[in-house]
């Protein structure tokens, strides 16, 4: 036996190594590494994945992180359907903020036409955008401070994300798979009164999270295993191509909406947390303090919403005013050939990236004229997330895989599509 | 909006004094810069975009490919997506890989991030990664025939049947095909493992 000797581990994915100090331990005890399979349907696993974790005693020496269990083939089926038919498979992606998934797709055909939407739909998209956004923070907390024991915080983030839940079931009709956007605009516009109803919501949103608050960011229970686990650099997570919160955990300033303003997101004044070292408790700091900026932008757009159209009057776009279609030829023929043909933007290639609630939600779709894509791609940040797990969870022991996981908030349909 | 066009200009000739011939074809398509490079240059090129200080193209975004069909002669491109987080600029990277020699080298030991996205390529459209250390099917199951996401895999393809999996290869995933789990038992720290089996 080694007696308890550094012993190098070589671990191939990657080129990553690692040190274990195996137990030293008697000739007829066990000394061999034990495999855990975790998944694919595990309660503490809130996304169909496996982890097959190989353990020495309690520690990690290696493990294979299995995806794909939710692959339906989003991109086969967007290459056979036409644009705007895309948007409620957007819908089935990030199915926690739909609506950014729904605005990123049509931020990317807007870019392939040179469109750009009239200001009142920018703000819509960025008030909606944000409450998906602290929706998406709210249940990754939320589950993950449950699976550490922490029940009641769960509680409170559930009430607090059907407050805003109600406020999205409002203006688009459906709670999750809402299907808002449109290629040139959005559906519809807010509803009368929804602003005094979103200031209402977003005060009971606030006093929950004060509570939610009180109830972790200082709990021993809560820090003890949140802090130091996974600890990422600055410099790895860029490698490992990391964006939204993990890498704003780990001190990187970066934020889409600030570095490459889009949908009018330079008239907002919001801050972008970081971390400082970049372990699980950072993330969970930065996803904390981002709810409540989301819900400033939201406020300032909500002040600042300014009057006219929500989308753009292309009839070739948007579908023409119904009167339009009943009483006149023009308005009738428009019509049929955008429900018959499609959105037809010009040959080309384009990727359009937005800052999704986890991250870089990235489109890249290649035209070639006709009213389907010819390809359709998403780089979803819940997929290469998954691809950092294995080095976070190295080295750690099998109980700090549960906060990690949750840390990364792997939504399933965005990580398999 | 920010002024993409001429960032993508002045990207261009920063590009082309750093690599050089390496850049076969440039164009700025909708305010982003699109550059095609020869898949023996990729290294080189990748490399540079890296490394070069005043790229700094730091954080690679994305891995994708397109499958052309009958639309141009080498039938897939390779499409990667760099963002540069000091100086927010994007760049687009083609390459042209053949449909008789689907095979490019890998970009992991650049970007640790390639890991996933080139097993994804490899799945969805056959392409190879060269020097990729653990290519093997990501979203699909080692069993399933074709590559889905080239144009010539129907829209709703029928698979065979494969066989039930031996419950204990199953459960303890020991026999995944993963090369570095066995190194590890057979590095000294678990020797027990083979006589113990065989005693079973």
């Amino acid at each position: 036996m080694n007696d308890g000797k550094l012993l190098e581990v070589d671990v191939g994915v990657g080129g990553i190594s690692t040190s274990v100090r195996p137990r030293a331990l008697g000739d007829d005890l066990h000394s061999e590494t034990m495999v855990v399979n975790l998944g694919p349907a595990h309660p503490a696993t809130h996304g169909t994945i496996r982890i097959v974790a190989e353990l020495s005693g309690e520690k990690i020496v290696d493990a294979d992180i299995d995806v794909g269990y939710l692959h339906r083939g989003f991109e086969k089926m967007s290459e056979n359907v036409d644009y705007n038919q895309v948007m409620p498979y957007t819908d089935r992606l990030n199915y926690v903020s739909p609506a950014i998934n729904n605005f990123g797709w049509c931020l990317t055909i807007e870019k392939l036409l040179e469109v750009e939407v009239p200001k009142r739909a920018q703000y819509i998209r960025v008030i909606l955008s944000e409450i998906s956004r602290v929706a998406d923070h709210l249940t990754c907390l939320g589950a993950s401070a449950m699976e550490l024991g922490a029940f009641t915080v769960m509680l409170y983030m559930m009430e607090a994300r059907e407050d805003l839940w109600d406020l999205i079931e409002e203006v688009t009709g459906a709670r999750l798979t809402v299907s808002y956007g449109r290629v040139g605009g959005v559906k519809d516009d807010l509803t009368p009164g929804f602003a005094d109803r979103a200031r209402a919501a977003f005060k009971k949103v606030r006093a929950h999270l004060v509570n939610c608050d009180r109830l972790l960011t200082r709990n021993r229970i809560f820090i003890d295993r949140m802090c130091d686990i996974a600890v990422i650099s600055a410099e790895e997570a860029i490698n490992m191509s990391l964006t939204g919160p993990m890498l704003r955990g780990s001190g990187v300033k970066h934020d889409l909406r600030k570095a490459t303003p889009y949908s009018s997101y330079e008239d907002f004044e919001f801050d972008v947390p970081v971390g400082s070292k970049g372990d699980n408790y950072d993330r969970f700091l930065v996803r904390f303090a981002e709810m409540e900026e989301s819900l400033k932008i939201c406020e300032q757009a909500l002040a600042k919403l300014p009057e006219g159209p929500i989308a753009i009057s292309d009839p070739h776009v948007v579908l023409v005013p119904k009167d339009e279609v009943y009483n006149s030829i023009d308005g009738m023929i428009n019509h049929f050939e955008l429900v018959m043909y499609g959105v037809k933007p010009p040959k080309g290639s384009v990727y359009n990236a937005i800052e999704g609630a986890n991250g870089e939600l990235g489109f890249y779709v290649v035209s070639d004229g006709t009213g389907r894509p010819y390809r359709a791609h998403v780089r979803s940040p819940s997929f290469i997330h998954m691809g950092a797990m294995r080095k976070m969870i190295l080295g750690a022991n099998i109980s700090d895989i549960v906060p990690t996981f949750g840390m990364i908030n792997m939504i399933g349909g965005e990580c398999d599509r | 909006m920010v002024d993409t066009k001429s960032r993508s200009i002045e990207l261009l000739e920063i590009l082309q004094k750093e690599c050089g011939e390496g850049v076969q074809d440039s164009v700025i398509e909708l305010g982003d810069l699109v550059v095609t490079v020869a898949p023996e240059d990729l290294t080189k090129v990748l490399t540079t975009c890296k490394n070069s200080p005043s790229l700094a193209f730091n954080l690679l975004s994305d891995i994708t490919a397109v499958d052309w069909m009958d639309h141009r002669d080498d039938r897939f491109e390779v499409v990667y997506q760099l963002l540069s987080i000091s100086k927010l600029w994007r760049l687009t990277v083609k390459v042209a890989v053949s449909e008789s020699k689907p095979e490019i080298p890998s970009v992991v030991s650049l970007w640790s991030g390639a890991n996933f996205l080139e097993r994804e390529v490899w799945d969805m459209f056959g392409i190879r990664f060269q020097g990729h250390p653990d290519l093997r099917r990501i979203l699909m199951y080692e069993e399933f025939v074709g590559h889905p996401l080239r144009k010539d895999y129907p829209l709703q393809g029928k698979q065979p049947r494969i066989p039930l999996r031996a419950p204990e290869v199953e459960n303890t995933a020991r026999n995944m095909t993963r090369p570095d789990l066995v190194t590890i038992r057979t590095k000294g720290r678990a020797q027990g493992i083979e006589s113990q089996s065989s005693t079973k």
